[in-house]
């Protein structure tokens, strides 16, 4: 379970989160949206570690993030980055089986290729692949890697930045049920940040609205529509009118 | 309205303050990040590969120029008062001790500088950086120390080849231009080329490899965002590389030959 409680981060006089409360119970997939610039990225990469907050507490199954020793704690997450960030300089199966080769728990070479040509089969990519490097992948297959890379030391959260930016709508929709069905397969707990709506029917189980440096609704992903939260009816809606102001 | 000026001259010294106490915690963590474990050997293998294997045509190429130029004007300087024999050995001690290092130093800082700030720059802003601390692994170790441990042990292998490659760029001049015998132009090499006026230079090779991996790599990891942020970052490594390498020579000349 991660728990966010009164979590505050500014970037100079930028307030990007002014006091974030937020329950992800285990084993939940959970769908943060919001505008573009409303702090989903720092949220995500505070309980990374990757930012650090200037208050407020993180927990992960009741231990405080930033007590945490660090290798053992990120051990426990995967990630999908909105670029893929994929290394341009290593082939793709030492890209998938980076983690695996690396740590107290380093698996040998052949070993950790085989596994990383496992994962990459899991998430629609043939063997050939594994051989090629990033800059010969096209947009979508960057992301299956990145995708692959994640899972593969089968991690209990798993964290996905914006997994369908750039993509067209069909490998969108590939992409989103890829997710689906690894993290219901796994029994992961997910956190994915997106604007696409339809990412987010596909993926959550829950879903929370950050709007001005909070969490402006959270629910169910069935109460989405029925909520009557005015900004989140605008979000959904896509509505240039309402009580977000949208710069024109 | 007056006070204008000052207040430039203020921030822009205070901008330079905090930009030297920035690279010297860099420095700092760099030094802390060499002494504990893991090591990555098979990265400090490439960066063995790409900043000094690589690096030795434009370094030889330099050296090869640079020597025959300087020995054409000893032999200038030294006709205006009968000393034209010291060209072999002015050509060697001159390429020993200052030309070699400072030279190889500054076309490094141009190849290698560059091209880590460009690199590590491009993983930030793709956030390749941030995916590396989320597979457990520390930028400084991975990227950081294996580049400045290379560039180090590296330069001074090519400041000896420098060398080298410059005395024999003297010779070739020497000999074939300006009429020197052979044998007696090698021999005034060797004669008055001292073990120290080697050492001495494969020492400043070895600061100035480490100055410029650390700046380039400063630079990188501390890239803006966009294309523009990773040019600005490379334009900085460059600048302040050649700016380092010129300011430790002066004080490593200081320190080795007035004491």
């Amino acid at each position: 379970m991660i728990e966010l409680r009164d979590v505050h981060k500014a970037f100079g006089a930028n307030k990007v989160l002014r006091g974030v409360n937020l329950t992800i119970p285990k084993g939940e997939s959970m769908v943060i949206i919001g505008g573009s610039g409303t702090g989903k990225s720092v949220l995500l990469k505070s309980i990374l570690g990757l930012v650090h907050p200037d208050q407020g507490k993180i927990l992960i199954d009741g231990h405080d993030a930033a007590k945490a020793e660090r290798e053992a704690f990120l051990a426990r997450f995967g990630m999908l980055f909105q670029g893929a960030a994929l290394f341009d300089s290593l082939p793709v199966w030492h890209n998938v089986a980076f983690r695996l080769l690396r740590g107290k728990s380093r698996l040998a070479r052949d070993e950790a290729r085989d596994i990383a040509i496992e994962k990459l089969r899991r998430v629609g990519l043939k063997p050939q692949v594994a051989d090629l490097f990033p800059a010969e992948l096209s947009g979508g297959m960057q992301k299956r890697v990145g995708l692959a890379r994640a899972i593969a030391a089968d991690p209990e959260i798993i964290f996905f930045d914006e997994p369908t930016t750039g993509l067209d709508p069909i490998m969108s929709g590939v992409i989103n049920d890829l997710i689906r069905e690894i993290v219901v397969e796994m029994g992961a707990t997910a956190m994915t940040i997106t604007h696409d709506m339809s990412s987010v029917r596909a993926i959550a189980d829950d879903v929370a609205m950050l709007h001005d440096g909070v969490i402006q609704w959270v629910g169910r992903v069935q109460d989405m529509d029925n909520s009557g939260d005015p900004y989140l009816n605008q979000f959904i809606h896509g509505r240039a009118d309402g009580p977000i102001e949208a710069v024109r | 309205m007056l006070l204008t000026p000052v207040a430039t001259i203020g921030r822009s010294t205070l901008a330079m303050l905090s930009g030297i106490g920035r690279i010297g915690l860099f420095f700092l963590a760099t030094l802390a990040a060499m002494l504990r474990p893991p090591f990555y050997l098979r990265e400090f293998g490439h960066a063995l590969l790409t900043i000094g294997y690589n690096s030795l045509p434009v370094v030889g190429l330099t050296a090869l120029f640079t020597g025959g130029a300087l020995a054409l004007q000893i032999f200038a300087g030294g006709s205006r008062f009968n000393a034209e024999e010291v060209v072999p050995s002015i050509v060697a001690i001159g390429m020993a001790r200052e030309l070699g290092p400072v030279l190889g130093g500054l076309m490094v800082a141009a190849r290698v500088a560059s091209s880590i700030a460009a690199e590590i720059g491009t993983m930030k802003v793709t956030e390749q950086i941030d995916a590396l601390v989320t597979l457990s692994t520390d930028p400084m170790k991975y990227l950081t120390v294996p580049r400045v441990l290379a560039a180090t042990l590296s330069v001074p292998l090519l400041v000896a080849v420098g060398d080298s490659i410059g005395i024999f760029g003297g010779y070739i001049v020497g000999t074939g231009r300006l009429g020197f015998n052979p044998a007696a132009y090698l021999k005034n090499t060797t004669d008055f080329l001292e073990v120290w006026d080697v050492t001495s230079g494969l020492i400043k090779g070895a600061v100035f490899g480490f100055l410029v991996a650390l700046v380039g790599c400063y630079f990188g990891m501390n890239s803006g965002r966009g294309a523009q942020g990773v040019g600005r970052a490379t334009k900085s490594a460059v600048v302040t590389a050649s700016v380092l390498i010129l300011a430790a020579n002066y004080l490593l000349t200081e320190l080795f030959f007035t004491a």
